[in-house]
């Protein structure tokens, strides 16, 4: 009833082909965006902010970055957590040679250096597909980890093998490093998902997405169609990955704030991105939020939320439950509803729209 | 979006439902501990949580807390994960815990930073940050007993008093058989260094974290090398597999010694009669044989408030978590008799740790004679560097195989320096030790 488009007339092409059609889809956009930049940071307590939200913005890059490659050229790659890495100490090294540049520039130019990592790691996907690319991508997870372990350049010849976070400000104000405040950590992680979202969103509504769209139902059509497989690809991957990379400087330059990178983006982080995208939804930017916010989310809630509204519950139990869920979810989704949560959202609205009366 | 706003919603109510437990209990002391009782590791994770948690319960019980305030414990599973150990770190900081106490590098390495700011001092033993040992610079941080660069050099000290003394090591080949990460390499520029002053052969033998159980091309090189002594920095499933691919090989097991944590029971184990002999680095003693082990059975155990199986209990790692437990309730009763409050609070913790001196009649005062060489912090040395010893697996249990073996802290002090400098220059910003210094009585 009150989510209607009726008498909403579309009089030009550019209001037919916008991203939002309605005018209640954008009024929410709106609503949400005021919430998150105006209300979230004050009334959020610090844990909630360190432990979710920072993890949430910080990851959903990453996921936007992996469904631009699964979701949306079809591409698997199983080393996002490589590529994060990539720009973990892309944006380490950038800052340690040159410590005056804005860390915010840094960790955007770290992205290109994951990119060009990703579109070297791309080439065997002209070649081989499905199962065989994934296999091909996890070499490049496995030799991007052992590289971070052995290459003592890359972390500064640090005898524990750490990054740190050094200090830095933007207008005076510390953006990264110890006394960084969390508020201003998370609304620069906001203005960075904003951000990378909408570039996300325009290139896949446009000729570069469609070109993605048209390898993923079907490679060869798409070449007699005159879609260059090569450069279609190896752009899916330049710019997954350069999401990647964004990502991976975020998450230990906003949210982490020192670590030991070589274990941290390991095999489980790819795996739990790439879940992060078939739980929320392939091919589709709104269920790469759903889809991280459910991985990031459901472990926290469970295991600090269940204890305090009473039911007891210990954080090994909670670890293990979690374990089962998202297992179980990905193979019911895989199977019932391969579009993922944001596909139930989809529904969800369309049941809005004739509500009350469903024909 | 409605996912994400139920979520934010449920861990609001949460993380308030939260602080409200602490306003309640005003009159204890809260502590949370880090555990994994889950994940890769939990085999060793699991002993260790339930040594510290059985003594803090035993304490709870037979005295009613510390200097009669009852202490609050509670564990935080982090499975091992960084994220995880993340979210401990801040709900722990939201209860208001004295202590954070990690249980893996990379949550300490996350911790440090923050420390000074949030006032929660961090212990991590015997892992985390070696060059938190100096306490100019990390004043918040303490890792005693003794870092890994101590552990090396006490192992080559090992092989020289084995091999008849240091003249005779020359021309040895050593072998340092460790994980391919940070923590496997730490040990790498002490041996340099002795393989340099002794003349000694050093070879590396890494092992890559996802080949931890397949490791028989290692021992075909250590044969090919004819290594005549190895050294083991092994973590979780590698150090069983270490010791069966030496007794399989032909390697007299009693020429790999273990760093502490490839000391455990269920490391020599699996491996049967062919681990009898494997040696492991230690700095505390084994068994049940200690009265407070003993009261640990009786308030705890026999009550059925025990996590841990009854045969586990006395078993190296097990016993790790009850000295990890005794040292944090003597910094407890040094922080109280400091600052003449019953309870504490973290910058008090900080004193209480600073001022530890655990010596032989505290370590009998606390029901564990002889049970740990002495251990003394001072402002600038917040580690202690203490001695271990060398024990052997006899099939069935770790039996002491020789005296206490003392690090040499002329050589990796100045490491420790070097590294803390380091650290301070990478980490712009680094604030100057402002906190006083605590005298040590």
């Amino acid at each position: 009833m009150f989510y209607r488009e009726t008498g909403q007339f579309k009089t030009n092409y550019a209001a037919d082909m916008a991203i939002f059609p309605i005018r209640q889809d954008r009024i929410g956009i709106a609503i949400i965006l005021a919430i998150a930049f105006l209300v979230v940071p004050f009334v959020t307590s610090e844990f909630t902010l360190k432990t979710i939200m920072l993890p949430f913005l910080a990851l959903s890059v990453a996921v936007i970055g992996l469904n631009i490659l699964t979701g949306y050229t079809g591409l698997i790659s199983l080393g996002s957590a490589g590529f994060m890495g990539v720009g973990a100490y892309a944006c380490y090294k950038l800052t340690t040679y040159f410590p005056d540049v804005n860390i915010l520039i840094w960790i955007f130019v770290s992205g290109f250096f994951s990119a060009a990592v990703g579109v070297f790691f791309g080439l065997p996907s002209l070649r081989i597909k499905g199962l065989y690319l994934a296999v091909a991508t996890l070499a490049a997870q496995f030799f991007l980890q052992w590289a971070f372990v052995r290459i003592p350049w890359l972390f500064n010849y640090n005898p524990s093998g750490a990054i740190e976070v050094p200090l830095r400000t933007l207008f005076g104000v510390p953006i990264t490093g110890p006394t960084a405040e969390l508020e201003v950590k998370y609304l620069i992680c906001l203005c960075f998902v904003v951000v990378m979202t909408w570039l996300a969103s325009n290139l896949v509504h446009g000729r570069i997405g469609r070109s993605w769209m048209a390898v993923r139902d079907m490679d060869i059509a798409a070449e007699l169609m005159g879609i260059k497989l090569l450069n279609a690809k190896l752009m899916a991957f330049a710019v997954s990955s350069f999401y990647c990379g964004v990502s991976g400087a975020m998450f230990v330059f906003l949210y982490l704030g020192g670590a030991e990178a070589g274990t941290e983006f390991a095999i489980r982080l790819s795996f739990l991105i790439l879940f992060a995208v078939i739980i929320g939804g392939t091919g589709s930017m709104i269920g790469s939020f759903f889809g991280t916010a459910f991985i990031v989310a459901l472990p926290t809630i469970l295991k600090f939320g269940a204890p305090a509204i009473g039911i007891a519950i210990t954080g090994a139990t909670a670890e293990k439950i979690v374990l089962m869920i998202i297992g179980a979810l990905t193979i019911y989704l895989l199977i019932v509803e391969p579009h993922g949560l944001a596909r139930l959202w989809q529904i969800a609205k369309q049941k809005l729209r004739v509500w009350p009366f469903p024909y | 979006m409605t996912l994400k706003k139920l979520a934010m919603g449920a861990a609001f109510a949460a993380a308030t439902l939260g602080s409200g437990f602490a306003a309640q209990a005003q009159d204890s002391i809260y502590f949370m501990h880090n555990t994994y009782r889950t994940g890769a590791f939990s085999g060793s994770g699991i002993p260790v949580g339930d040594g510290t948690r059985d003594y803090f319960t035993m304490l709870n019980n037979r005295d009613g807390g510390i200097g009669g305030v009852k202490i609050n414990f509670e564990e935080c599973e982090t499975a091992y994960d960084t994220r995880r150990s993340v979210e401990c770190y801040e709900q722990g900081k939201a209860k208001g815990t004295v202590l954070y106490v990690p249980w893996s590098t990379g949550a300490t390495l996350a911790a440090i930073p923050r420390a000074h700011i949030d006032k929660i001092p961090i212990f991590s033993m015997g892992y985390g940050l070696s060059a938190s040992a100096v306490g100019d610079v990390f004043p918040w941080v303490f890792n005693m007993p003794i870092t890994y660069w101590d552990g090396a050099n006490a192992f080559i000290q090992h092989v020289a008093q084995q091999e008849g003394g240091f003249d005779k090591l020359k021309g040895k080949t050593i072998g340092l058989l460790h994980l391919d990460a940070p923590f496997g390499k730490e040990p790498i520029p002490i041996l340099e260094n002795m393989a340099k002053q002794h003349g000694f052969n050093l070879k590396l033998y890494p092992v890559a974290p996802a080949e931890m159980q397949n490791q028989s091309s290692v021992w075909l090189s250590i044969r090919r090398d004819r290594t005549d002594w190895v050294y083991n920095q092994g973590w979780g499933a590698m150090n069983p597999t270490a010791v069966r691919e030496a007794a399989r090989g032909g390697f007299p097991v009693n020429r790999l010694v273990g760093v502490w944590w490839a000391g455990g029971d269920d490391d020599a184990r699996p491996a049967g009669d062919a681990a009898k002999g494997y040696r492991a680095l230690n700095w505390h003693q084994t068994g049940a044989n200690f009265p407070v082990i003993q009261d640990i059975i009786k308030h705890v155990v026999d009550r059925g408030q025990s996590l841990a199986p009854k045969e586990k209990i006395g078993e190296n790692l097990y016993n790790r978590g009850v000295y990890q437990g005794i040292l944090i309730a003597e910094a407890i009763k040094n922080a109280q008799a400091i600052t003449g409050k019953k309870v504490i609070n973290g910058e008090d913790m900080r004193r209480g740790l600073e001022a530890l001196n655990m010596t032989e009649a505290k370590w009998a005062a606390a029901g564990a004679p002889n049970f740990a060489s002495p251990v003394r912090v001072t402002c600038s040395d917040h580690n202690s560097q203490s001695a271990v010893y060398v024990m052997e697996w006899d099939g069935k249990a770790w039996k002491r195989q020789s005296s206490d073996i003392q690090p040499q802290k002329d050589m990796v002090r100045p490491l420790l320096e070097e590294g803390a400098k380091a650290f301070a220059t990478s980490n712009a910003g680094w604030p100057a030790r402002t906190e006083a210094c605590q005298n040590n009585s």
